[in-house]
């Protein structure tokens, strides 16, 4: 039994502009101890994937499909239950950390907190729970007398590794985590980085990594997943993903941050044109075709649905052709 | 990371080259009136939308309407102690006299009106010297900076630990009492929480990058002041008017109370001043004193309703988000 | 070719949190761009780059050394920041707040032209300066405010705000850090495209080694208020000499052709610079004691390195650099 499934995931945000589809189909499966990334831009809904899976979305956002975490359905739960796997089951490092953490609240004691909520669960104590956020404090490379820091005090980097030591207070079995190095220098980003593969390899953790540079996500994760308004485009494993991306958008996104070195890139910054669509106003047939350099005129009408390229590696784009049906011999890199 | 709210996508356009196009009719002024006619028409509706926020409203106007109006609907001699020798004292409500009469047998009604007038007025006069006095200070603290905003500071200090009562009884006894000196001691004991507040907003503004855009555009400071920081100080400060007045209203109401108004004009203050002292409760002469009581009420409240409404309309950040795409 | 601009040991200070300690933020930078170059400033948070052209612009006072633009020195008057002001640009991080939310795009861009009276027709101005900046047709987005568009437009208003005053220099900082990845290849292509079309030079502050190669003929990497290696990008890009550059190269997502060395510690604090070479302290020279064994360590400890040319257009401080003979 996978530890997260997403079946057809919608989630549709009530305003009053109306309805607004962030998400329009998404499927994907989590293995324990398995290392998935989530590639997209602003408004491609993937932060709202992050918050359906703990029920953390604004009351009265439609969620359609169906979210089994450990076999469990999320929106199912009891409300007692739902509480005791926030946390224990699935945790969420949250981007932006400076706002993630109570400005006026010691770490030490937000870590504590969290502890003592599930303490039942965790059969720990008050003084228990205070060793254990030394212990979480160590484990993330942080003094442990930092507990007694507020957040202001720490730069953006300590931040972040008190988010991620915030998550896993309660030993999560999956950590997601939302954009955690987007706002922190090179260094510190590979430092977080090191961090989250170290305590993957260590505790067995799943880990859903959501961001927006795929060259990360190569890095970390064994398989990818690229969001495009709110369904995935391509998916696969992450090297093949990197290296031979099928879908017109797959292949900005791999292009949009250079590799150093690469002389087609060198004085040549690609890019796409135009802007991320507004989801609450989608062009017709695939999302993606305004703005595709090889759209062909069926793609204003169709929406093309995930194909395979080859084992394990799917695009949703009408200029992918399945292999059995493949006459030409163009070679696929594998 | 990057925003959320990613604006209409842009269909990539075949356009001309650039210096291609015929002359541009466009003109920046009319557009800015074309843009404040549209937004003052969306916050008519927003309070017009908003029923708490439009009864408070309506009922400021009517008020307006009949403080004004006052000469109209009811005549000074209501007032005149010697012209109501004529008639019953403590007399209960009726047709000629609507609100009954007081201990002289003057009009109640016509004290409701006139007074409504008294106290409207130094409600809104002592908060044009409050609001003007405050944002003054406040404006020039906080853009300037340094020497500039520690003396104003302290200045501000100095006038905020003034009690009001005090300076009340000293300037009625050193000078006459007088509808002036009502208002000077309201606005000159009021002033230093709106400068406070106003610096505060200029000193947040003053961080905004677009500030520093500014700068490095090459702007002057009265540039700066103009263009950047009055604007985004400016509905603070609105929001602060609504809610200056009814403070000072109530205020007024208490000096009043105390006996240190004029003498010769009648507010809602005075009337339940004099109530209270010819033993209008003992009484139970209720028409004596409710109507002025509940006027009060209804305008304070009213106010408030309103100016928080306002400041809620005009700061996005205070609405309640209905939904949130992050 | 004579530089456009010149940088003489400009050293730029902040107060400290407590009286004594002085935060050294920039600490003694020579630097020169020539005309139609473009250099990027790289380095992580803390390490001065963005004071440091913040301080070319006047936006943060220089504590001693100088400025020379275009061959004449710059001094402080208002005058003088003034006409400086109209010659060098600069666009920022954060392209929503550097944008004044109450003011139309129009506006924004006008608003130079407005300070410095530039001659000709304001609205011919204004609508060339947007298509150049890519926002085609002008019309459209004049009369939109900042939050009606995408992340990626408004850096182009920005830019186009920059332009519209024909600069001879831009600084960029962090152009493209809080925009969406696809689009940061459009905004670079934008920025490389205004020097070849204008012939403007521009120096980006980045912590992205990848906006280098993209764009930058050269490039400085900075750290802790000092610039630790300059020279020709691609360079610099293949063969670093300094530990720092290194170890920054080693640490880029896609290079997988390093070791990574990843550094450990956090950037150290401006308020407290190391003595001797400033980077010591997280050298992986020092810490894998190939120092010792070269025997410089009494150096790296000791002495604060000077930047010595290595070839015609290279520059690296750093004891083991002089030490091989560059």
């Amino acid at each position: 039994m996978s530890l997260l499934e997403l079946r057809d995931l919608r989630v549709t945000y009530r305003s009053e502009r109306g309805d607004v589809p962030a998400v329009r189909g998404v499927s994907l499966t989590i293995e324990r101890g398995q290392t998935v990334g989530l590639a997209g831009e602003s408004g491609c809904g993937k932060s709202t994937i992050a918050g359906a899976v703990l029920r953390l979305l604004p009351k009265g956002t439609l969620v359609e499909g169906s979210i089994l975490f450990d076999g469990e359905d999320v929106y199912e739960m009891t409300p007692g239950r739902l509480r005791a796997v926030r946390w224990s089951g699935a945790a969420i490092v949250f981007q932006g950390a400076l706002h993630s953490l109570n400005p006026v609240r010691r770490v030490g004691s937000q870590i504590e907190e969290a502890i003592m909520l599930h303490s039942a669960d965790l059969g720990l104590d008050r003084s228990q729970a205070r060793r254990r956020v030394g212990e979480l404090l160590e484990r993330v490379g942080l003094r442990v007398d930092r507990a007694r820091s507020y957040p202001h005090q720490m730069s953006g980097g300590q931040r972040q590794r008190v988010l991620i030591a915030l998550a896993l207070a309660c030993e999560p079995d999956l950590l997601i985590a939302d954009e955690p190095t987007t706002a922190l220098d090179v260094m510190v980003q590979a430092q977080v980085l090191a961090l989250l593969a170290d305590l993957q390899a260590d505790r067995g953790l799943a880990l859903l990594f959501i961001t927006h540079d795929l060259s990360v996500l190569n890095s970390v994760c064994e398989r990818l997943m690229v969001m495009y308004a709110g369904r995935v485009v391509e998916e696969g494993p992450s090297r093949e993903l990197f290296a031979d991306p099928r879908h017109p958008y797959g292949r900005a996104l791999s292009q949009a941050f250079p590799t150093i070195g690469d002389r087609a890139s060198r004085m040549h910054p690609t890019g796409l044109p135009g802007d991320p669509p507004d989801p609450a106003a989608l062009p017709s047939g695939c999302a993606f075709h305004p703005r595709c350099d090889v759209a062909i005129d069926e793609c204003s009408a169709l929406d093309v649905a995930l194909r395979d390229v080859n084992a394990g590696h799917r695009a949703a784009c009408v200029h992918v052709e399945p292999p059995n049906k493949r006459v030409t011999n163009k070679s696929v890199t594998s | 990371m990057s925003d959320v709210t990613s604006g209409p996508a842009s269909e990539p356009v075949v356009d001309p080259a650039p210096g291609d196009h015929p002359p541009i009719a466009y003109s920046p002024r009319a557009a800015a009136w074309a843009r404040r006619r549209a937004s003052f028409a969306q916050l008519a509706r927003s309070v017009r939308s908003d029923r708490i926020a439009f009864g408070g409203l309506v009922v400021l106007v009517l008020f307006i309407v009949m403080a004004v109006a006052a000469p109209l609907i009811s005549s000074r001699s209501g007032l005149s102690a010697v012209d109501s020798v004529g008639n019953l004292a403590w007399a209960r409500p009726s047709w000629e006299f609507p609100m009954g009469t007081d201990h002289l047998g003057r009009s109640v009604a016509a004290q409701f009106v006139w007074g409504a007038r008294v106290s409207l007025f130094v409600g809104f006069a002592a908060t044009v010297l409050t609001v003007g006095i405050g944002s003054f200070v406040g404006i020039v603290a906080g853009f300037f900076g340094g020497w500039t905003d520690s003396v104003m500071m302290r200045l501000t200090d100095w006038f905020l630990v003034i009690p009001f009562l005090p300076l009340a009884i000293v300037l009625a006894t050193v000078l006459d009492r007088s509808l002036w000196n009502i208002v000077f001691v309201i606005g000159v004991t009021t002033w230093p929480a709106t400068a406070r507040l106003v610096r505060a907003q200029v000193l947040t503004v003053k961080q905004r990058l677009y500030v520093d855009r500014a700068r490095a555009l090459g702007a002057s400071r009265t540039h700066i002041v103009g263009r950047h920081i009055l604007p985004n100080v400016a509905p603070l400060i609105l929001a602060n008017v609504t809610l200056a007045v009814p403070i000072s209203i109530l205020t007024e109401t208490t000096l009043a109370f105390l006996g240190l108004a004029d003498p010769n004009q009648t507010s809602w203050g005075k009337t339940l001043e004099e109530a209270f002292g010819a033993g209008a409760i003992s009484r139970n002469a209720w028409w004596y004193y409710l109507p002025a009581g509940l006027g009060i009420v209804a305008v304070v409240l009213a106010f408030t309703l309103f100016g928080r409404a306002l400041e809620e309309i005009l700061d996005p950040r205070l609405r309640k988000r209905s939904r949130g795409q992050r | 070719m004579s530089d456009l601009l010149r940088l003489r040991d400009v050293h730029v200070t902040f107060p400290g949190g407590s009286k004594s300690t002085v935060v050294r933020a920039v600490d003694g930078v020579d630097l020169a761009v020539a005309a139609g170059e473009v250099l990027a400033l790289v380095g992580e948070s803390g390490c001065g780059k963005t004071t440091l052209i913040r301080s070319i612009l006047g936006l943060e006072p220089i504590a001693s050394g100088s400025v020379e633009f275009d061959g004449e020195p710059v001094t402080g008057s208002r005058r003088a920041l003034r006409d400086l002001r109209r010659r060098v640009q600069m666009i920022f991080q954060d392209p929503s707040g550097a944008l004044n939310p109450r003011q139309t795009i129009y506006e924004a861009v006008a608003e130079g032209i407005r300070i410095h009276g530039v001659p000709g027709r304001e609205v011919d101005l204004v609508a060339d300066a947007l298509s150049r900046a890519g926002l085609r047709p002008a019309e459209r987005y004049m009369s939109r405010y900042p939050h009606e568009v995408s992340g990626g437009q408004r850096q182009r208003v920005l830019i186009a705000g920059a332009m519209v005053l024909q600069p001879q220099l831009l600084l960029a900082d962090e152009p493209v850090a809080s925009l969406d990845a696809s689009i940061r290849g459009e905004i670079l292509a934008l920025m490389r495209s205004l020097v070849d079309d204008t012939g403007i030079s521009i120096v980006a502050v980045t912590h992205d080694l990848g906006l280098a190669w993209n764009i930058a003929d050269r490039i400085a990497v900075m750290y802790l208020g000092r610039i630790v290696e300059i020279g020709g990008a691609e360079e610099v890009l293949a063969d670093p000499q300094h530990p720092y550059t290194k170890a920054l190269l080693s640490v880029v997502p896609e290079a997988d052709r390093m070791e990574q060395q990843i550094l450990v510690g956090e950037t150290p604090d401006p308020a407290a610079i190391p003595g001797g070479c400033r980077f010591h302290p997280r050298c992986p020279v020092v810490a894998s004691g190939e120092a010792e064994r070269l025997g410089i360590l009494d150096q790296c400890l000791g002495v604060d390195p000077a930047l010595v040319d290595t070839a015609p257009d290279r520059a690296v401080a750093c004891h083991l650099t002089v030490t091989r003979g560059g």
